[in-house]
């Protein structure tokens, strides 16, 4: 089976904390996607978990990779959605 | 026995107490069937995160986005694998929950930081959920019927969300400082709290105490005498909630015009109605964070119209546009940094985008213009001389004759000299000088501890302002949560600070502070805090000193 991947920097200044890995973690789960989630090196942890999200620790401007199971526009789209969320800054005020 | 207190405030009342966490759950073999252990788990935590998702929406705003990630968290599917196989192993549904959320809260704990401080968030739905499968009540905010004085370690996001204001006589923790959650929560709603009363693990359920947040005392088994004379204060208290408020002043008469901190014009009637003497600190941020351009000139005329009209005849200081890396604006300047505090924001993207500055200033001086209000500019985050001479001299230029700078960065406070030689007044914003003193990020709670505006070299640098606004004959006015606390608003004045503006809510308990000493007790205060080695030392030798020299009839 092929997969998909897309590598973002993480742009909120207080990396993935409780609020971008809530937005990241609801969004690979009502895609319905299979995705995955790794920081730089790391091994790949389920990006519908907010716990296992929130466990890699990762902060501003770590590079992270999100895998995903299949091809097409659905999966694209969906790696669309959750690089956006990497991408914003949750933090602005 | 002893804590940190906030605010002025007195109460009596029995002890409540958030219930303890509930034990481990033994590590027995299940008697019953797996299937039946996973069903018991799926309706638990299904259940905990229908009544977090609950909680949220009747609180709204940032708790609710807690309450939310942590109705997530109990519906986690890494979590449910966990226990899963957990309860494959033949362990209770009790016993696999506790073990996996354990396994969760290491590795969050592992990750450090932020994250290690939201272990507190993950242990919370763990204990809900295993109280939900023991049948008991969910560890949390107690019930006693009555009003009560809530005593607990700390106090959860999930418990503030629901607290009764008006069941809730006060707060007590054996954790936590002045910064804490429970102590930011406090001063916002007014309440009598005493924070870091490490005594306080043993108080029990029912039992009458009086809390002395001014003391930052907790009396257990008061007499008749000490009930007597709470129950006095409180009712003092409350009749001078009750009656108009009088301008701000020491006890010798000498003036203190006591001053709001507003972030749009809608709280100006509250700020008025709370006796503020006019606005010492008028944040303009509201009108671009929305805006993907720079409102226009009309735009902000209005605004600031509205404002100044609610102030006729009195002092309203407003600060130009504060953004920066910490605080983006698409239309300013939204390069990353590696250090937003230290990087470009406050003056430093204005006077890189002079444009939005001229703009502002053109719309204050026009509402000015047509308004009875003593209109006063200043910039933040200025750190030079030459830049304070770039902004006054803007400034006027545009026709507003009162132009200043908040004095943020220690470089600032030690050449106040200069400073205040070429600026009307200096406004002393004590939350970022402390976090610029201290090199502590204020928005981080691990170093929270060190965002202590107490702290000597903190108030060193506001008496170097002190000292140079005497000089010059210069105004020095406090903008900074510094200014709320009643005991240090009075070491403030003692080191030369003029007026002292907060947020209205401040308003009442630091007019009574001011009122009971005079300018040399004040400077007696402040001389023995700047004498110590850390902020709790200089806190406790302000109150020696004061407490030490009893007013004059």
């Amino acid at each position: 089976m092929s997969v998909m991947t897309r590598t973002v920097v993480i742009a909120s200044e207080s990396g993935l904390h409780a609020r971008p890995a809530k937005a990241l973690a609801q969004a690979a789960k009502s895609s319905g996607v299979k995705v995955t989630i790794a920081k730089g090196d790391g091994s790949p942890t389920n990006a519908a978990s907010i716990l296992g999200v929130m466990a890699l620790g990762a902060v501003q401007g770590d590079t992270v990779t999100l895998t995903a199971d299949g091809e097409g526009t659905a999966v694209e789209a969906t790696l669309d959605t959750l690089a956006g969320i990497l991408t914003a800054d949750h933090d602005a005020r | 026995m002893n804590g940190v207190g906030v605010g002025l405030g007195v109460a009596l009342g029995p002890v409540a107490r958030i219930a303890d966490p509930l034990p481990a759950p033994p590590a027995d073999p299940s008697t019953r069937p797996v299937e039946e252990e996973q069903a018991r788990v799926r309706a638990a935590v299904g259940a905990v995160a229908r009544d977090l998702e609950a909680r949220g929406q009747a609180a709204g705003g940032t708790v609710a986005e807690v309450l939310e990630a942590q109705a997530m968290m109990a519906e986690d599917p890494d979590l449910e694998e966990s226990v899963d196989a957990r309860l494959a192993q033949g362990l209770t549904a009790e016993r696999a929950v506790y073990e996996a959320f354990a396994e969760f809260r290491t590795h969050l704990v592992a990750a450090g930081g932020y994250l290690g401080e939201r272990a507190a968030d993950l242990d919370d739905v763990a204990q809900r959920v295993i109280a939900h499968l023991l049948g008991v009540p969910a560890p949390g905010l107690p019930d006693p019927g009555q009003p009560h004085v809530l005593v607990a370690r700390d106090l959860a996001p999930a418990d503030t969300a629901l607290l009764d204001l008006d069941q809730v006589l006060a707060l007590v923790t054996s954790e936590g400082g002045p910064t804490s959650h429970t102590a930011i929560l406090a001063r916002e709603k007014g309440l009598v709290a005493v924070v870091g009363a490490a005594g306080a693990t043993n108080l029990v359920d029912g039992e009458m105490v009086v809390v002395d947040a001014e003391a930052g005392t907790v009396i257990t088994a008061p007499d008749v005498a000490t009930i007597a004379a709470a129950q006095a204060r409180i009712r003092e208290r409350a009749q001078a909630a009750d009656a108009p408020p009088t301008p701000g002043a020491l006890a010798d008469g000498t003036p203190v015009p006591l001053l709001a901190n507003l972030g749009s014009a809608d709280g100006a009637a509250e700020a008025v109605r709370l006796g503020a003497e006019g606005v010492g600190l008028f944040r303009t941020e509201f009108l671009f964070l929305s805006a993907d351009e720079a409102p226009s000139v009309e735009v902000q005329r209005g605004e600031y119209r509205r404002l100044l009209a609610a102030f006729p005849g009195r002092k309203v200081v407003v600060r130009v546009l504060d953004a920066g890396a910490d605080k983006p604006l698409p239309f300013l300047n939204d390069t990353p940094e590696e250090n937003p505090a230290l990087g470009v924001r406050g003056l430093r993207v204005l006077r890189a985008r002079e444009q939005v500055l001229r703009d502002q200033l053109t719309a204050l001086a026009a509402a000015a213009a047509e308004t009875d209000a003593d209109v006063w500019v200043m910039a933040p985050m200025v750190a030079t001389v030459e830049e304070t001479r770039y902004f006054t001299a803007l400034a006027h230029e545009h026709g507003l004759k009162t132009a200043g700078v908040m004095v943020e960065v220690p470089s600032s406070a030690l050449l106040a000299d200069h400073v205040l030689r070429t600026a009307d007044f200096a406004s002393i914003g004590t939350n970022d000088l402390t976090q610029y003193t201290l090199a502590a990020d204020r928005l981080l709670g691990a170093v929270a501890g060190l965002q202590d505006p107490w702290h000597p070299a903190v108030l060193r640098l506001v008496g170097e302002v002190g000292a140079a606004g005497a000089a010059h004959g210069k105004p020095v006015g406090i903008c900074g949560e510094a200014a709320a606390d009643p005991l240090l608003a009075v070491v403030l004045i003692g080191l030369g600070a003029t007026t002292l503006s907060m947020s209205p809510s401040a308003l009442a308990d630091v007019r009574v502070s001011l009122r009971r000493y005079t300018l040399a007790q004040a400077r007696a205060a402040a001389t023995a805090a700047l004498a110590a080695q850390d902020g709790a030392a200089a806190r406790a030798a302000a109150r020696a000193s004061l407490t030490a020299a009893p007013v004059a009839p």
